[in-house]
């Protein structure tokens, strides 16, 4: 039976792993590929590695790095963080990811999504969308939640899908960094669109991912901070969720 | 020497890199002669079938893979170029496994298609599998899948059953993608450089 992933996520700045709360008040974490390598062994089912380099050499430094993560690391890693263009999702592959993920180059340009999928498959795009509730409505934001667009979340996701999106990672504005748990009910929605979608944001601790994988169906649970910080080890939260009957692999 | 085969199908590294981590050699080519020559030869493959398919026939490969004696592993679309066709492109293929590829159709409407990320593998047989458990967990990343046929050597139930991995003569496939799946994957692959 296919087992529901877990992901931890790490933040790249100028080849270095960090982690913010919202996106502010970066601290650094460790070496991205040993942190990785640590992860890979002790049951993550993927990781994903974003850039969030503001200058040209952070992102050339990032391009390297997916190379040396490609030789060492044994399980699929997905690559993101200021993906504008076909070429920089074709650069990123022949460095060895697995899948990109575009998120605010998308919303601005959607055919981007058309692009990277005819030419490298769906399987090899994932689109991110960050979103938060205003006035009761889920409204896209680009630039780490800090600008709201005028797209809506569904129908955003919907168009994603249609474009040629092979998962959606959805990430609440509202619940990213606040350890109080995942919006379920949204999540449940997104979830009748037929790909799979990777919840992230907002895990404080094993029951908001037990939630998210069975109340909100999703089909992989994204977290950053629990695992970087050792606050649920991945091994914990793995035989944990098998307890409870959520099909994982141990 | 073990040869890669590089047919312009998207990206090999994966596998060059996972064998760097087993310790073997290995050269990347699309040349007949030099596969000839191989002690093994490992056909990768993401994308589609049939241009994949045109790949091959562009280099003359369609005519030599079948003729090679030595261990021989298809990895995903390299495994279902191996068998008779596949629906993908509606292509024909090189008919070394007694199986058709098909589009998955789980029973299931919540099974989500493309089959993305980790599941068991079964009913293991050949040496291929040695020290692998059954039910172990393998990473997938595929739209079809060979049916079941009497070469099936592992299998993986998606709503309906399908070839997890092949096997006939010195020919073997797997669907899944070992040098993707953690510590099982690297033993598969490290079993397939210890065939016999």
């Amino acid at each position: 039976m296919l087992a529901k992933r877990i992901i931890p996520c790490l933040d790249i700045r100028d080849g270095q792993t960090v982690k913010g709360i919202h996106f502010e008040g970066l601290r650094q974490v460790g070496d991205p590929v040993e942190l990785g390598a640590k992860y890979a062994s002790q049951g993550a089912d993927e990781l994903v590695y974003l850039d969030i380099s503001a200058s040209e050499e952070g992102r050339r430094t990032f391009t390297d790095l997916v190379t040396r993560i490609a030789a060492r690391i044994d399980i699929p890693f997905t690559v993101g963080g200021g993906i504008a263009s076909v070429e920089d999702a074709g650069r990123l592959l022949e460095a060895g990811a697995d899948k990109v993920t575009v998120n605010s180059a998308a919303v601005r340009n959607p055919a981007l999504i058309d692009a990277i999928a005819s030419k490298y498959g769906s399987q090899f795009i994932v689109v991110a969308i960050d979103a938060r509730t205003v006035d009761g409505r889920w409204v896209v934001t680009t630039h780490g939640g800090k600008r709201p667009t005028e797209r809506e979340l569904f129908s955003w996701a919907r168009e994603s899908v249609e474009r040629g999106a092979g998962e959606i990672l959805f990430t609440s504005m509202d619940h990213d960094g606040t350890k109080n748990g995942y919006p379920c009910e949204t999540f449940a929605r997104l979830s009748e669109l037929p790909v799979p979608i990777i919840a992230s944001g907002g895990a404080g601790n094993i029951d908001h991912i037990a939630e998210v994988l069975t109340r909100g169906c999703a089909d992989a649970a994204l977290a950053a901070s629990i695992f970087h910080y050792d606050e649920i080890p991945i091994p914990v939260l793995k035989r944990e969720l098998n307890r409870r009957g959520i099909n994982v692999r141990l | 020497m073990i040869a890669v085969v590089d047919y312009d199908t998207g990206n090999l590294r994966s596998v060059a890199d996972a064998l760097h981590r087993a310790g073997a050699e290995f050269t990347l080519t699309s040349d007949a002669a030099v596969l000839r020559r191989a002690d093994r030869v490992i056909l990768p493959g993401v994308g589609e079938a049939s241009s994949a398919m045109e790949k091959l026939r562009e280099r003359g490969l369609d005519a030599v893979l079948p003729t090679l004696t030595c261990p021989v592993l298809g990895i995903c679309i390299g495994m279902q170029l191996l068998c008779l066709s596949s629906e993908e492109g509606d292509a024909r293929c090189l008919g070394i496994f007694p199986a058709r590829v098909r589009r998955l159709t789980p029973a299931d409407p919540r099974l989500k298609i493309p089959h993305v990320g980790w599941d068991t593998i079964a009913g293991l047989q050949t040496p291929l599998f040695a020290e692998v458990a059954e039910t172990s967990y393998v990473y997938y990343v595929h739209s079809f899948a060979a049916e079941l046929c009497p070469a099936t050597i592992a299998t993986t139930d998606y709503g309906g059953g399908f070839s997890a991995a092949l096997h006939r003569d010195n020919f073997y496939g797997t669907q899944f993608h070992p040098e993707k799946s953690g510590a099982t994957g690297a033993r598969i692959i490290q079993n397939f450089l210890t065939l016999r």
